[in-house]
């Protein structure tokens, strides 16, 4: 099945070259903070967390949706999101290992990772994020290699396959219930302590996760034969604007609060993400560059004519996805320590060594999603060829 | 027998989890370390009593820091961004900034605070530990390392609320100027904080601020002894400690 991923056109293997090389770059950078420390990247006493662990927050959540095609399919028989099914499942596997990759960079000593599992800690909600996240992953791939195994062969999966699918569903939720409670339990940290934090994660989840699966649905439409028809896509559609308008909701509701009761040490920190605060105002243009595409994707999901327009929908998905990212990828992490636990005002800035270990973190996402779409499109392929043809002419190629 | 691929990759996934697996069965059989046992033996209750009037009475006077970072051997990285500290002078408004207003004593307000790690009786950074490194010490409450054990995820430095918690972003060896051979010096990527001077409690000496500040604004002791010199103090006068309402219940107070 795998081998697949071996076979390829030009096109194909100019792109996985270049993931390579920007992996390679990615990885000679990390190399000089695994020698030097975390001291090359822009993390500091005081804002201890930054653009990596924000990385893995907004990925949870891209995995998680995975959720929004598995559960129509399966528990409400929706069968036009079952040739994407796989897709969203192999996009969940692919986020969890770029998770797993975000924490292994983050941590001051790698080579004590196993500890986690030496000394386990239920008292940690990292411990709980550490097993939801390897069970999520290890579900996927059972779940992924099962399905589209069977599918290769033209069987029905095994029975004992949809309670696992099932049992999917709970524990995709989990992982970002879990990764928000992270956050959402320090008494330190009073811009995270929100009970909303876990539903607002996985609204915007919701959004962001179906939303570059459009657009991966939409890319393959155009490069490659696989089509999925326009039903599943609008579907994908409507879950996108229910879950950005619940988001939205969400947001404001913090506004609310905060705001109202005036309380200082809840205001602070909507006031330096979106105003600026003792003359600091780094946030200030991404906040509000979020916004402006949050609500410009609000209208174009909101209006029948634009939400189902073809032409406008990349548009209006890389917007959702923009946006939500400067939220959870930027603004949620980074704001938590500003002002700090002794008021103080401090700025960080991701450094160029951490942007590119962050971007080669990327690459090895695209790469994985590149090669498990590959042989899903590819074993596809094959389906659809054994049928017609006589079998000696199985050798198929390419796509 | 031949094996293929697939079933190959099979067997070695399973391996693999069967190992990750019982380790961790592993970890949550074995017996707790023998920290919690020690209780038995009559417990403690360590604090610090910090009298701000008369810390306030030697302008810039840092002896009490020079001490501890001496005897720790706390790298001085002179940046903001890397800097590591066990205590330190920050301002009342850092310290205190939900109890301050407008026409406070000046006396209180304009003066330093000496900040260290509260020793906390429910302390948040032990609790989000995910590898048991930092742990409450049950026998005389001091909130402990295990610079060996830490990974350097950070967590207990984002759960604490008074920044007491510094991560070593850097080598700190090149950084430490006098080496004192009786302490460990630590390595990169991992967190470190005041310990209550452990090491010279067990020996019977006092922890190293306390010893080194000649104004006496340093009280330190068990707060489980009526007697002691700590009780006594906060006794005698009126007491704060930093952010009271987030229950952790911090043990080292602050005179005014």
């Amino acid at each position: 099945m795998i081998e697949n991923a071996l076979r390829g056109s030009k096109r194909y293997w100019t792109w996985v070259f270049f993931l390579l090389a920007v992996i390679f770059v990615g990885f000679l950078f990390y190399l000089k903070q695994y020698h030097e420390g975390l001291g090359i990247t822009g993390l500091s006493r005081d804002v201890t967390w930054g653009f990596y662990i924000a990385q893995l927050t907004f990925l949870v959540g891209v995995a998680a949706s995975a959720v929004m095609v598995v559960l129509p399919y399966y528990l409400h028989n929706y069968k036009a999101f079952g040739k994407i099914t796989i897709l969203g499942e192999f996009l969940a596997i692919s986020s969890v290992i770029m998770c797993m990759l975000f924490v292994v960079v983050d941590i001051g000593q790698p080579s004590r990772m196993f500890n986690l599992f030496l000394h386990p800690s239920p008292n940690s909600m990292l411990f709980w994020d550490t097993v939801v996240l390897s069970g999520y992953l290890i579900l996927n791939i059972v779940i992924s290699i099962v399905t589209l195994g069977a599918e290769r062969k033209g069987i029905a999966p095994p029975g004992w396959i949809r309670p696992v699918i099932v049992f999917s569903i709970p524990w995709a939720v989990s992982i970002h219930t879990v990764t928000a409670f992270l956050y959402a339990g320090l008494g330190a940290r009073p811009f995270w302590m929100t009970a909303i934090l876990a539903p607002r994660f996985l609204a915007s989840a919701f959004a962001a996760g179906p939303a570059l699966l459009i657009l991966l649905v939409l890319l393959m439409r155009k490069i490659t034969k696989f089509h999925v028809g326009d039903e599943p896509i609008k579907k994908l559609t409507v879950i996108v604007t229910y879950a950005m308008i619940i988001n939205v909701f969400f947001v404001l509701m913090e506004f609310f609060t905060a705001f109202y009761s005036a309380m200082p040490e809840h205001v602070a920190h909507f006031k330096y993400m979106y105003f600026g605060l003792d003359g600091n105002a780094n946030l200030v243009p991404w906040m509000w560059t979020s916004v402006v595409l949050s609500i410009f994707a609000l209208v174009m999901l909101i209006v029948p004519k634009f939400r189902y327009n073809f032409k406008l929908l990349p548009v209006t998905c890389v917007a959702v996805f923009i946006g939500l990212w400067i939220d959870k990828g930027i603004g949620l992490i980074i704001t938590g320590f500003v002002p700090s636990v002794l008021g103080e005002v401090v700025s960080y800035k991701p450094t160029f060594p951490e942007i590119m270990i962050t971007i080669a973190i990327y690459a090895v996402g695209a790469l994985l999603v590149t090669v498990f779409y590959k042989v899903a499109l590819t074993v596809r392929g094959e389906v659809t060829y054994d049928r017609v043809r006589p079998l000696e002419t199985k050798a198929v190629g390419t796509k | 027998m031949g094996i293929d691929r697939r079933g190959f990759m099979k067997v070695s996934g399973l391996t693999i989890l069967g190992i990750a697996g019982g380790a961790s069965i592993d970890g949550l059989a074995s017996p707790q370390t023998p920290r919690k046992k020690a209780a038995e033996a009559g417990t403690r209750r360590y604090a610090m009593v910090v009298d701000l009037k008369k810390c306030h009475s030697q302008e810039g006077c840092r002896d009490c820091v020079q001490a501890c970072h001496l005897y720790h051997n706390v790298p001085d990285f002179d940046n903001r961004k890397d800097e590591i500290k066990w205590i330190w002078k920050d301002s009342f408004h850092h310290a205190f900034h939900s109890m301050e207003h407008e026409h406070l004593e000046e006396s209180i307000t304009e003066g330093p605070a000496l900040l260290l790690c509260n020793h906390c009786d429910n302390p948040p950074c032990t609790r989000v530990c995910p590898t048991k490194a930092t742990w409450k010490r049950e026998e005389d409450g001091i909130v402990m390392m295990d610079w060996h054990r830490c990974i350097g995820c950070r967590y207990c430095v984002v759960a604490c609320p008074y920044g007491s918690r510094s991560f070593n972003w850097r080598d700190p060896r090149p950084h430490i100027k006098e080496v004192n051979p009786d302490f460990p010096t630590r390595t990169r990527g991992v967190v470190e904080k005041c310990t209550f001077c452990e090491l010279r409690l067990a020996k019977g000496q006092k922890p190293a601020c306390v010893e080194a500040c000649k104004e006496g604004a340093l009280i330190f002791g068990d707060l489980e002894d009526p007697e002691s010199e700590v009780r006594k103090a906060l006794q005698d006068r009126f007491s704060i400690r930093r952010k009271p309402e987030l229950g952790t219940e911090p043990e080292v107070y602050y005179l005014v």
